[in-house]
């Protein structure tokens, strides 16, 4: 691997964490990060989940659109095919991880299955196919390591607005809006942070 | 004819997905937890929590690995606990049967209402509004938070204070959760006196507001041959394990706030 192809490899990396945030920035995912983050510790086991499944999500999908639908003309598909093939994964991963990791099956737990129909998940396998049709040197490996920075772009922005939610817990809000409201308020502050690292990544390339 | 080739790619995934997900299951089984398993079809599956685990299931596999005692189900009461206990291998274990008691006999007889409550239904609306219609700021304000809670319909309020059938009692603590003024709780089901009040104040302040409430005059205190009765924050409170249900406390008290409970 050449010294150019590694600095892509980073700044794809770096691009799915900060600049590309699928929570914060492309407002995916939004589910889990308003339902899983009001424990620091539950936050982390569910972002690492969802890094997981990306992560092999991308690396089964990827395959079967470029060499199975794309050449018979059925791109067209790849909506409920890729539903149909991560649901089906991430039921097998469960059924691994608890055979061979009960530590680590009881620790994601609940959150495996939660997954299975996470949008985060599905735009993280549709949208580097999106990348890879406009830019042909996007392959298979550079789709990887978008999905696997993307999972931890999601463990950021969890863990920041767990952070953010354990402060708020002890603050004196007024009543029309505690709970949600004051979430999503809050949501939408560490969003427009992020955009603070716009333009980031194009000085890295 | 092209809609054949999308349907056989769709068709043919999902099959392989499927065979490979029915072959890993089998290949990975798990060895189930047979005890949990004779414990929950033990346990009557109500889910309804009593026992402080999160179901029926929860509660067999705590008990299963030797976390949690046989005897927490209360809506199974002792028939249940003496199965699971054999199903373990424990010994016998005792347990007393339950059932929720409301702590207040703040009937329209005894108590008037300070203000018309025309609000939302319900108890736990009713105390927002300068501590519920009741005149007594800890007593039954009768409008049925407990009712709802209740599964069996053991619950029902009559004359403004709410009353528990300890015959359809489950003691399932519902009610003790759904109750904003905290009067009812579980009590065993035996000969027992009960003090029926929960005004923490004292003397006047008490008579101002009811008939009977408690004013902690401490005559039972001193009447009990057993020591069964004490002062709790302003309000006498019998200790069921010790009581024998002799009455005297019953007989003593001016304000006949203290009951006996029939076995």
């Amino acid at each position: 691997m050449d010294g150019q192809t590694l600095k892509t490899l980073v700044a794809i990396f770096l691009a799915a964490i900060l600049t590309e945030n699928y929570v914060l920035n492309k407002f995916l995912g939004i589910c889990p990060f308003l339902g899983v983050s009001k424990k620091l510790d539950t936050a982390f086991g569910m972002s690492c989940a969802v890094t997981v499944v990306m992560v092999i999500a991308t690396a089964v999908t990827w395959p079967l659109y470029t060499y199975l639908l794309v050449p018979q003309g059925l791109g067209y598909l790849q909506t409920i095919v890729f539903i149909l093939v991560i649901a089906a994964l991430v039921q097998l991963l469960e059924t691994v991880l608890r055979k061979y990791m009960p530590p680590l099956y009881s620790a994601l737990g609940i959150y495996l299955p939660l997954i299975t129909t996470n949008c985060a998940v599905l735009g993280v396998t549709m949208l580097v196919l999106e990348k890879g049709a406009a830019d042909p040197s996007f392959g298979y490996l550079q789709s990887l390591v978008n999905s696997f920075g993307s999972g931890i772009g999601f463990l950021v922005a969890m863990i920041l607005f767990a952070g953010v939610r354990e402060r708020l817990e002890d603050c004196d809000i007024p009543e029309t809006f505690q709970g949600l409201p004051i979430t999503l308020v809050a949501a939408s502050l560490v969003a427009v942070s992020f955009l603070g690292f716009n333009g980031l990544v194009d000085r890295l390339m | 004819m092209e809609f054949i080739t999308p349907i056989l790619i769709v068709g043919i995934i999902g099959l392989l997905a499927g065979i490979i997900l029915a072959v890993a299951s089998i290949v990975m089984a798990v060895p189930k937890d047979e005890k949990a398993e004779a414990l929950e079809e033990i346990l009557p599956g109500a889910n309804c929590g009593a026992c402080g685990y999160s179901g029926c299931s929860g509660y067999a596999a705590a008990m299963s690995q030797g976390e949690a005692q046989p005897g927490l189900c209360s809506p199974g009461g002792p028939a249940v606990a003496k199965k699971c206990a054999e199903v373990l291998g424990a010994g016998d274990v005792e347990m007393e049967t339950k059932a929720a008691l409301v702590r207040c006999m703040g009937s329209y007889d005894n108590t008037t209402d300070k203000l018309v409550y025309d609000g939302i239904e319900g108890c736990s609306a009713a105390i927002l509004l300068a501590g519920g219609s009741s005149s007594c700021l800890f007593g039954c304000m009768g409008l049925g938070d407990c009712v709802k809670a209740c599964d069996y319909g053991a619950v029902e309020v009559c004359n403004g204070v709410a009353k528990i059938d300890p015959a359809l009692c489950k003691a399932c603590g519902k009610c003790v959760a759904a109750c904003p003024k905290g009067l009812i709780s579980l009590a065993p089901v035996k000969k027992q006196a009960v003090v029926r009040c929960h005004n923490c104040d004292k003397g006047k302040a008490v008579m101002d507001v009811c008939k009977v409430g408690c004013i902690s005059c401490t005559k039972c205190v001193k009447t009990c041959p057993q020591g069964a009765i004490a002062m709790e924050n302003g309000c006498a409170a019998v200790d069921p394990q010790k009581c024998t249900g002799c009455g005297l406390c019953v007989e003593s008290c001016p304000r006949h706030v203290i009951t006996m409970l029939e076995a």
